[in-house]
């Protein structure tokens, strides 16, 4: 039953027309999204036709209107949808063009505005160091840097006037009692401190700042770092101390690099060695001074020789790091100088 | 030390080849530094007699000289040196010779004439370091031949020994021979000794006052002595050890010293036949062997002629000038003694002289060395005078004060315990026979006598040491120790790299400045210099205080900077200070400084913010307080309660002009010692409050003279338990707010607990906050 043809309807057709026309010629998405709400809102013509459908007494023909008035707005609501995606796709790549940058350029600001400190290179070397005999099961002890005639000399096997003394220039502070305070010379009197303070078994290492009377050139340094290893334990043997060095030797330069020892003196060890590293090219690297502890400074550091052994080594943290960066002269890692610093990342 | 292989080679037959006994040198602690092949001859260097000399007119530095090689052609020679005369014999270097040096002897003109070679010196042929011109040759030399050849210089090898301390036996050759001829498992001969007979017994009368200083004085006599020149290869080898030749007798008691480690002393037996040892009067004077007059201590030893108590000899250092060999000298009485070491080195320091002797006595001698060493002297001498005669009966005088040989008692399982390898006994006694520590075993135990030639043995560890090193550290293996410690960072130590990492996130540099200040850098940083320490032997007054803070180091880094067109840089520093304390150490104790050029009191304070934050740490800031130094109106002390923990904010503008730095720079100290040994208590978790937030924001004038934190105190405390979080969004001083005074706008944002704030209560809150305030001395801003 053909339904009879009443004006609304016309009206309805002619609104889709117009509608469906001025969305696909809609030329921005703003547009698009007012002229949907100005064609499908409650002040548009389609509205106008659904709220006249109360005045169409057929029921028949009210039902068939009320339907087209849904399908109209769906195909607006589909018309516009579409048209909304072509449009947003030119919008953004407009977007996308106009918000070009030079990201070298930009590279080059971010990196004058935002750039990162620098450790010293001798922070870095000691960290480094610290890192590797950590994971060998060792502790971080520090001491004072100012220390007494007994702890850098006496305590270490070196009575007074010891002619070992001799072997480290020594930089004395002015006291009522002279030469009963030095700057250390060495790491080694935290070795006696720890061996005081720490419960035995005593697994550590000590870095720290040295002090000698020595005019500065390109390989020396009147204050400059140490790195000290203290262990004491139940059965420790001069093997031990082998072993450890090479422990070390493999963790902190690399699998391709072996060590030895080769006899040597120190007062505070006995046996005493050199360690040497060798490169995977065959050349040697003369590291620092190991030995076993000796029986005097085991008890100077208040442990039974007869229940207690140990071994210390030691070597030179600036050198490390002067090595590992081709440092020439080591003057340059201490002036401070930012041009020098900076380099290092 | 240098050290020759032809004599190691006479004492013990080791291997020829130089390089494997260097390897086994450095095997056994003997580092060898250096290795020279000495004594090469140069091929194309000829001897050649100066014919006659002439100057030229326009080249007053060098003399032309005319020589014949021999050959029966005059060559031209133009020549710099000034010792030679006609009728010399010199070596000639021909044309074509190329030098040790490297240089090749090429025809070189001076004006227009052309040199047919060079004449040549000591150093130039590589025979010797040091020459003073040309060297002479005897004057029988023949001509032609090679100077090498005539001076009878052998090839020879030197090794340069980097000796440790304790091997006081390896400063003569036999002591590195006895551990060569022990590595390579051959028999240790010493030096060749043929005495000849011996003469009839002859003991010259010696008295020993100071019987702690010289615990053993032997005299041995010698007669048939004609005093001359020394052998060609006594001279050559004492020239590669770096000693001059003088005459038979002198140079055979240095020879005997190098070779066997005895320093001796001849003395003419005609002139001083009877010793007394005494300590000097203070006062009395010597003149030494080098010309100088010496003024004596009361603790130096002095050797005098008993005849007239007259010194004759600085006991262990060196002998007297009046006393010297002469060439009518025919008689001798060699002095072998032994002398206490620290006195002779304390002897050798008072008098700044260090002599081969004295080098030696002060590491320790071997008080039985004597009996060789007057052996060998009297076989080196008997090669130019062959009636030189040995007499028995050498004065042997000795005091209780001797070193004498110790027992030492050590076993397998000691060994073992030490070194980690199981070492049996026979071999352990091979391995101490071979180094002359004379050993024995019963089943495990060993027992052996340190010889008097090693000072530095004297418990069982110190055996130890000898049996790993003969044994080889090589091949004593490698073992891990079975630790049950677990590696860490204290807690300390984790948040000092935590600092560190925060301050090079903020893009500052670790500088590491001196911590040696010269007097009046700490005043000029506006610090006080009372309760510093002083070095009492600096390397320069520059560096004669120890600082007391970073400040005055880091500020002058900053300059250099500024000065080397780096006007913005951020520089810190974590390091001790050592400021005097009334114990016997300082006070010291480890700070943070930062210092920015171009930084303000925002920058400081930014810093000081982010180190807060990362080590939950915190403190107020009391602006009442100035710190010394830093700028009156823009800086503050870190305090808590009365401790101060640091400092922050700019440095004073007239310390910068002292200083000479333009512009501001900020500046934050701390104590480390208090913040790095905190251990804060994890943070709790509280659940997320999901209930909706309001903020509030409210804009106060505030008077200058008044603190922002007051006002932001009295906010919080008015808000209470709602206050989330509480903001200084806005600060504005200018048209509408009174003259010293400023708008300060907070953003306050509030949540209730378990429900949803109301508006009545956001009122309310907000009442309070301006009746708060209001309290505080600020009025809300219409």
């Amino acid at each position: 039953m053909a339904s009879a043809s009443i004006p609304e309807k016309d009206q309805l057709a002619s609104a889709l027309a117009e509608g469906l026309a001025s969305i696909s010629s809609s030329s921005s998405s703003d547009d698009l999204r007012a002229l949907m709400s100005a064609l499908a809102g409650k002040k548009g013509a389609i509205a106008g036709v659904k709220s006249s459908l109360g005045k169409v007494t057929d029921i028949e023909a009210r039902k068939e209107l009320g339907q087209a008035v849904n399908e109209a707005l769906n195909a607006l609501q589909k018309a516009s949808d579409s048209r909304l995606r072509e449009l947003r796709a030119g919008e953004f790549a407009s977007q996308i063009q106009a918000d070009r940058v030079d990201m070298t350029e930009l590279a080059m600001s971010a990196e004058a505005s935002r750039r990162r400190g620098r450790m010293h290179l001798v922070t870095q070397a000691t960290e480094r160091l610290e890192d590797v005999f950590i994971g060998l099961g060792f502790q971080i002890a520090e001491g004072p840097e100012v220390e007494t005639d007994f702890y850098n000399f006496e305590a270490l096997n070196m009575p007074p006037s010891h002619p070992a003394r001799s072997m480290w220039d020594t930089l004395f502070i002015e006291s009522d009692e002279p030469g009963s305070v030095v700057l250390r010379t060495h790491t080694s009197p935290v070795q006696i401190r720890v061996m005081q303070e720490w419960p035995p078994p005593i697994y550590a290492i000590m870095p720290g700042r040295v002090f000698r009377k020595e005019t500065p050139d390109a390989t020396h340094m009147p204050v400059f770092h140490q790195i000290e290893g203290l262990v004491i334990d139940r059965g420790i043997t001069f093997a031990d101390l082998a072993g450890t060095i090479e422990s070390f030797t493999k963790a902190f330069f690399g699998e391709g690099f072996t060590s030895r020892l080769r006899p040597s003196y120190f007062p505070f060890t006995e046996p005493s060695a050199e360690f040497d590293i060798r490169r995977p090219d065959g050349s040697w690297i003369e590291l620092g001074g190991c030995g076993m502890v000796h029986p005097h400074v085991l008890r100077a550091g208040g442990l039974d020789p007869n229940e207690w052994s140990g071994f210390a080594f030691g070597f030179g943290i600036d050198r490390m790091a002067k090595e590992r960066h081709g440092v020439n002269d080591i003057r340059d890692m201490y002036s401070d100088d930012i041009r020098f610093t900076e380099q290092f990342s | 030390m240098k050290i020759l292989f032809s004599i190691l080679r006479e004492m013990a037959d080791i291997p020829s080849d130089p390089e494997v006994v260097a390897v086994a040198l450095t095997n056994l602690g003997l580092a060898v530094e250096e290795m020279d092949i000495v004594g090469t001859p140069v091929p194309g260097v000829v001897t050649a007699r100066i014919n006659r000399m002439e100057k030229h007119p326009d080249a007053a530095k060098v003399t032309r000289c005319f020589v014949d090689a021999g050959d029966g052609e005059e060559r031209h020679v133009w020549c710099g040196a000034t010792n030679m005369q006609p009728g010399d014999i010199v070596p000639l270097a021909t044309l074509g010779t190329k030098m040790p040096n490297g240089m090749d002897i090429a025809r070189r003109g001076i004006l227009g004439i052309d040199s047919e070679g060079m004449l040549c010196s000591e150093v130039e042929l590589g025979i010797s370091d040091e020459s003073s011109g040309l060297l002479i040759l005897p004057k029988d030399s023949p001509l032609g031949v090679s100077p090498f050849e005539v001076l009878g210089i052998e090839h020879d090898v030197v090794f340069d020994l980097d000796l440790t301390r304790n091997r006081a036996d390896c400063w003569g050759h036999l002591g590195v021979a006895r551990d060569l001829a022990a590595h390579f498992g051959v028999p240790l001969n010493g030096p060749r000794v043929d005495v000849g007979s011996l003469g009839a017994e002859k003991s010259l009368p010696v008295v020993i006052d100071a019987e702690e200083n010289c615990a053993s004085f032997t005299v041995s006599y010698i007669s048939g002595v004609k005093v001359g020149p020394s052998p060609r290869w006594v001279s050559s080898r004492l020239a590669h050890l770096g000693m001059r030749s003088i005459n038979n007798v002198v140079d055979a008691s240095n020879l005997v010293m190098l070779e066997t480690n005895q320093p001796n002393h001849a003395y003419d037996a005609a002139v001083v036949s009877s010793f007394r040892v005494r300590l000097a009067e203070a006062g009395e004077t010597l003149t030494t062997l080098d010309g100088q007059v010496r003024t004596l201590h009361s603790e130096d030893l002095l050797i005098c002629n008993d005849a007239d108590n007259s010194g004759v000899g600085l006991a262990g250092v060196m002998g007297d000038l009046h006393s010297e060999i002469t060439e009518t000298t025919t008689t001798l009485a060699i002095e072998s003694a032994w002398f206490s070491p620290d006195p002779v080195r304390f002897t050798a320091i008072r008098h700044g002289l260090r002599s081969e002797a004295s080098v030696r006595f002060e590491r320790g001698t071997d008080p039985n060395g004597w009996v060789l060493a007057a052996d060998r002297f009297v076989t080196i001498l008997r090669e130019t005078c062959p009636s030189a005669t040995l007499h028995t009966g050498a004065t042997v005088v000795r005091t209780s004060h001797c070193p004498q040989p110790i027992d030492v008692q050590i076993s397998v399982n000691a060994v073992e315990r030490m070194l980690g390898i199981r070492i049996e006994a026979d071999r352990i006694v091979a391995i101490l026979n071979a180094i002359g520590f004379a050993a024995k075993s019963n089943g495990d135990d060993v027992t052996c006598v340190v010889p008097t030639w090693r000072p530095d043995c004297a418990q069982s560890v110190d055996i130890i040491e000898e049996i790993a090193r003969h044994f080889g550290y090589d091949n004593i293996g490698k073992t891990v120790p079975n630790s049950t410690v677990h590696g860490r960072l204290s807690n300390m130590q984790q948040r000092r790299r935590i600092l560190r990492r925060v301050l090079v996130g903020l893009g500052l540099d670790e500088a590491m400045p001196s911590p040696f200040l010269a007097p009046g850098d700490l005043t000029d940083v506006g610090l006080t210099e009372d309760d510093v320490l002083r070095l009492a032997n600096p390397l320069v007054a520059d560096e004669s205080i120890l600082r007391t803070s970073l400040r005055p180091g880091l500020l002058r880094s900053l300059r250099y900077n500024q000065s080397h067109r780096a006007p913005r840089v951020g520089l810190w520093e974590i390091g001790h200070v050592y400021p005097k304390s009334s114990a016997q150490l300082p006070n010291e104790s480890e700070q943070l400084a930062i210092v920015v050029a171009g930084g303000d009191a925002e920058t400081a304070l930014a810093q000081w913010n982010a180190i807060c934050d990362a080590l939950s740490v915190g403190a107020q800031l009391d602006q009442s307080r100035v710190p010394s130094g830093l700028h009156a109106t823009r800086s503050a002390t870190l305090a808590r309660g009365k401790k101060v923990i640091g400092v922050v904010g700019e440095v004073d503008p007239v310390v910068l002009d002292v200083l000479g730095i333009e512009g501001r720079v900020s500046i934050l100290e701390l104590d480390l010692t208090t913040l790095l040994n905190e251990e804060p208590k994890p943070v709790q978790a509280r659940d997320i409050n999901r209930f909706p937030s309001s903020d509030i924001d409210l804009a106060f004038v505030l008077p200058e003279s008044i603190a922002a934190t007051n006002l932001q105190r009295a906010l919080r405390q008015a808000a209470g338990k709602r206050l989330v979080s509480i903001e200084l969004f806005d600060v504005y001083r200018g048209k509408g707010v009174a003259e010293g005074s400023r708008s300060l706008a907070f953003r306050l944002r509030l949540q209730e607990e378990g429900g949803t704030l109301t508006d009545a209560i956001l009122a309310d809150v907000q009442k309070s906050c301006v009746a708060a305030a209001e309290k505080a001395g600020a009025t809300i801003r219409a």
